[in-house]
């Protein structure tokens, strides 16, 4: 008997209102790590937006740029489109990287490469903090 | 802001050992486990840097 057979039909969860976790995941886009702190999970919320500050710090240091959403073929608007999403991910620190005026051209180079891989992981990484905020304030998670 | 010049490895750990720790907090639920995973994560990025690396060195001569 394969294992899906002998699953037990659970009932569907009840929807949490989108006024419960909306607040949870925007604190957690604006500011790294906050949305955990919100939940009253400092520790989580320090660790996870700690590295993902540093990650942005480091690709500002690097000198990495931020992507502009052009488009063109598929692969180039791939690239630049979702590079620009994920800088935009990083919230507040994207945000105040551009007022203060950081504008870096896109240039040859391993170390500014780099940079903008850190930029853009930096954005990844805030991703995943909004989604595990999500399941905590959703009972998905402790 | 300082600028800062790190070289491949310098830059591929730190980027390892950072996803390294969101991916070990927020994929597991006790202490414990994060640790594990945290620590078999960055693991497996240093097998793929050392292995990558190894593999473009022998490729290109």
């Amino acid at each position: 008997m394969s294992a899906d057979a002998t699953k037990i039909p659970q009932p569907a969860k009840p929807g949490v209102p989108i006024s419960k976790w909306l607040p949870v995941v925007l604190i957690a886009w604006a500011i790294p790590g906050g949305g955990h702190v919100y939940l009253k999970q400092t520790q989580r919320g320090a660790l996870v937006g700690s590295a993902t500050i540093i990650c942005f710090l480091f690709g500002l240091m690097m000198r990495g740029a931020f992507f502009e959403p052009q488009t063109g073929d598929l692969l180039l608007t791939l690239i630049n489109v979702g590079g620009y999403i994920a800088n935009l991910m990083t919230g507040i620190p994207y945000y105040l990287a551009t007022w203060l005026g950081y504008n870096q051209p896109d240039v040859a180079g391993h170390v500014h490469d780099y940079g903008t891989k850190f930029l853009v992981g930096a954005g990844l990484l805030n991703i995943l903090n909004m989604v595990d905020a999500w399941e905590i304030v959703t009972g998905e998670k402790d | 802001m300082p600028k800062v010049n790190l070289n491949h490895m310098e830059a591929s750990i730190l980027l390892a050992l950072l996803i390294s720790v969101v991916l070990g907090v927020v994929t597991k639920k006790s202490d414990k486990d994060r640790w594990n995973y945290g620590l078999y994560c960055f693991g497996c990025f240093m097998a793929t840097l050392f292995g990558l690396g190894w593999l473009m060195k022998l490729g290109h001569g």
